[in-house]
């Protein structure tokens, strides 16, 4: 054992490694993307890493080694598991052989997502038993009791952490690597009764899997992250996740303490234990983020056993229903529901502060993106348009001044919205947004659909060679594997040629003349059009010189800023000038100055 | 007992290496420390904060109100917005320097950093106030990037890190420093006038 700083996805990922892990597949999202990105860092080869095209085919790769006897691990953000649902209802009908944890991670707040599902929710959906670990040590633990309790019941498992305790860093006891477990799998071993889905199977299993569910309840009482801490009072409070974290820092600091139940594992809920810790309370408060999956199970049990307690939580109104519980959140309810008065009149309050200004995420100065939003919308000025964004860095494209996502709603949806608002208006110029990585990933069946259901509308392809907004990993355009192999790239544009797409244009979106000329013609011609932006992403290459603005010749219309809104642009003592420390020399507004004041320095002397 | 710290600024400006550098040296005196980091959407140009617990009986990575030592702030306004977490009677170290944001430049209207410093000094709840002027500390050191270890060195010399002490955080940022930066890093973390 020694002991590192390690962030919450660091610690699942060594978790898993200690487990023996044989194989991880997934796909990035925030707050889930270091877990893969850990493993294959940390990979001295004896295990498989892949970033698979999207969440469906890296839960069927991890289900098949599964099914061969690995210890696998798949990896994803919790809508993510909205795609590899398919798979994973069937999966949990089929079983597994080698040890399987479906590593979800959900996002309170939402911080970087679009939901604010719960997956102990998609877990009882599904009837998979779910982990929820409350801080990153506790993670690093439970990972591999989660992958022990896959195996020893042939299921698969989802573990499901939150934002908070995967980007929490803390110092944690891990284990050298001669205390790994090892597995050594036998390989995929024929047995049509076992893993062919089918309508009897279905059923024999169905009843297994409730019989099963129903014996973890009590297996889960036992279960030492599942808890009871008893206090000083007869009220009790019932919390998961970072919320027992969060509670645990309030209830310390009280005389009277309410007992806790601390419930890691929401399903199959450990009823025996809850049962213990009903006994003789008047009231319990339910703290947990999303759905209040605890509060139902506790009424459940109330109403099973006849329990005489009050459950209070999000059903009630005694605890936020949406966004996070953060400690003052907690404080509050914990104040609330006990009489207690907790860290009031501690801490400074901003009455007279000066206002603060608003700071929403913005594209990044230098960014391709910036260049091939204002070219379509420069081409398009005056025509009736509809601009189908989808999910990535480009999603920012709705910020003013450019103001050119007029729809988001999930991965690769764009494209197919697109068609849709065509079809109701078809005088409509119907543009659908879509980066490299979320093509690969859900956007290539969106292209057929319109292609055999003769739709008009341009395509755009913001390919920055890489998928940014979850931290640069690779993608299949990009020619590289997290196992550090070479691969050959798969291009674009065959692939929108192979499906019948004929008009595709390739260009630099950073020559802007060309680049509005070529939207124009494009958008003009009847059915599907594509245009491949290509651009590598700001971040990934060393900036050249930045640009200056000749104040001389500056003329203080702010048409940079006005149009293009880079934040390498700012007003300095009342004008316009560049942030030296931002500006990676792209180049856009130069194209955009009407006076040719901004540019290299050696170009404006 | 913990120390709390809140380090804040705008996404990009070096927050979690300093959080880190904290974290590192409390770990190699064999504390316990825990900390919140702003990863994802928010880091593009948004308002970012770490939220570092160095000590025993910590649960929670987060930070409530009125619960922090110290507050160090990258840019003005956003250590501004961060206040409400300090304690009463609790330390500040920031920047002067504001970061202006696109809406600001769109707007037509400029935010005005010196206007938030002036908000802090006025503040009798602030126990301790350092504002470092950044734009002459990066000219004088040279790097631009020097601000977080102005920043944080300001703190270590004040004594404001709890049992972390200045000589603790120069050895760990040779740690995780490359060699040929160690001598800009330590100039910046005795740059600030304490």
């Amino acid at each position: 054992m020694h002991r590192e700083f390690l962030m919450g996805n660091e610690a699942i990922a060594l978790g898993a490694m200690a487990a023996g892990v044989n194989l991880v597949a997934g796909y990035p999202g925030t707050p889930s993307t270091e877990v893969l990105e850990t493993i294959a860092k940390k990979n001295d080869g004896s295990i498989y890493v892949e970033w698979s095209v999207n969440e469906k085919a890296g839960l069927e790769v991890a289900a098949g080694a599964s099914y061969s006897g690995a210890r696998t691990m798949v990896t994803m953000k919790q809508v993510g598991l909205n795609v590899a649902s398919d798979p994973l209802m069937s999966l949990a009908y089929i079983g597994i052989k080698g040890g399987m944890v479906i590593m979800v991670a959900d996002d309170p707040g939402p911080i970087s997502s679009q939901t604010e599902q719960d997956t102990r929710t998609f877990a009882m959906f599904s009837k998979l038993p779910v982990f929820d670990p409350s801080s990153p040590s506790e993670a690093y633990r439970m990972i591999g009791d989660a992958f022990r309790y896959s195996e020893e019941y042939g299921t698969p498992v989802i573990f499901r952490p939150t934002t908070r305790i995967c980007h929490a860093y803390a110092s944690i006891d891990i284990k050298d690597e001669d205390e790994y477990e090892y597995n050594r799998p036998e390989g995929f071993v024929k047995d049509p009764s076992k893993w062919v889905i089918f309508p009897k199977l279905s059923r024999i299993n169905h009843a297994k899997i409730e019989k099963r569910n129903s014996e973890l309840s009590g297996v889960f009482s036992q279960y030492e992250m599942n808890s009871i801490t008893e206090g000083s009072s007869d009220l009790g409070i019932a919390c998961s996740g970072i919320s027992y974290s969060n509670t645990m820092e309030t209830v310390s600091a009280l005389e009277d303490k309410p007992s806790i139940l601390k419930i890691a594992t929401a399903f199959p809920f450990p009823e025996d234990l809850a049962l213990k810790f009903l006994a003789g309370k008047k009231e319990v408060l339910c703290i947990e983020e999303l759905d209040p999956v605890i509060e139902r199970a506790l009424i459940q049990v109330c109403g099973k056993y006849h329990i005489d307690c009050k459950i209070r939580g999000k059903l009630t109104a005694d605890a936020g229903t949406a966004g996070e519980l953060l400690r003052d959140d907690v404080n509050g309810c914990i104040s609330k529901f006990t009489g207690i008065s907790i860290n009031e009149g501690t801490s400074t309050e901003l009455n007279d502060a000066p206002e603060l200004p608003v700071r929403p995420p913005v594209l990044c100065a230098g960014c391709p993106h910036r260049a091939s939003f204002y070219a379509v919308k420069k081409a398009m000025k005056g025509k009736e348009t509809i601009f189908a964004g989808d999910i990535g860095c480009y999603t920012l494209g709705n910020a003013m001044p450019l103001d050119m996502v007029d729809t988001c709603l999930c991965m690769g949806a764009g494209v197919n919205i697109a068609q849709g608002v065509g079809r109701i208006k078809p005088d409509t110029k119907c543009f659908a947004f879509v980066g490299d990585s979320t093509f690969f990933a859900s956007a290539i069946t969106g292209v057929i659909n319109a292609v055999y259901n003769q739709a008009d509308m341009t395509l755009i392809v913001l390919d920055n060679s890489t998928t940014a907004m979850t931290g640069h990993q690779p993608h299949p355009g990009t020619g590289k594997t997290m196992m550090g192999n070479m691969t050959e790239k798969i291009d674009i544009e065959k692939v929108l040629r192979g499906v019948g797409v004929s008009e595709v244009r390739r260009l630099d979106p950073l020559d802007l003349d060309n680049a509005v000329r070529t939207v124009r013609e494009v958008a003009d011609k009847p059915g599907v059009k594509a245009i491949l932006f290509e651009s590598p992403c700001a971040m990934l290459f060393k900036p050249e010189k930045p640009y200056e603005v000749d104040t001389d010749k500056c003329i203080d219309c702010r048409m940079c800023i006005k149009e293009i809104g880079c934040p390498g642009l700012v007003i300095r003592n009342g004008k316009v000038s560049v942030d030296t420390t931002l500006c990676n020399g792209c180049g856009l507004c130069s194209q955009v100055c009407p006076v040719d004041a901004i540019g290299k320095k050696e170009d404006i002397s | 007992m913990s120390t709390n710290i809140v380090l804040c600024g705008v996404g990009g400006q070096g927050t979690v290496l300093a959080s880190k550098l904290v974290a590192s040296a409390s770990m190699s005196k064999g504390l316990n420390v825990m900390s919140a980091e702003t990863i994802g959407m928010a880091q593009k140009g948004g308002s970012v904060f770490s939220h570092l617990r160095i000590g025993d009986d910590v649960y929670s990575p987060m930070i409530a109100r009125g619960e922090a030592d110290l507050i160090i702030g990258f840019e003005p306004s956003e250590t501004v917005r961060m206040l409400p977490f300090l304690k009463k009677g609790g330390a500040v170290i920031t920047s002067d320097r504001p970061v202006m944001p696109v809406t600001a430049a769109l707007g037509g209207s400029t935010y005005n950093g010196g206007e938030m410093i002036s908000y802090l000094k006025s503040l009798d709840t602030v126990g301790r106030l350092v504002v470092v002027d950044t734009d002459k500390a990066i000219e004088d050191i040279g790097s631009p990037k020097a601000m977080n270890m102005v920043l944080l060195g300001a703190a270590s010399r004040a004594g404001l890190l709890g049992d972390i002490t200045h000589e603790d955080i120069i050895e760990a940022m040779k740690k995780k420093v490359k060699p040929r930066f160690v001598e800009m890093n330590i100039r910046a973390l005795e740059y600030a006038d304490i």
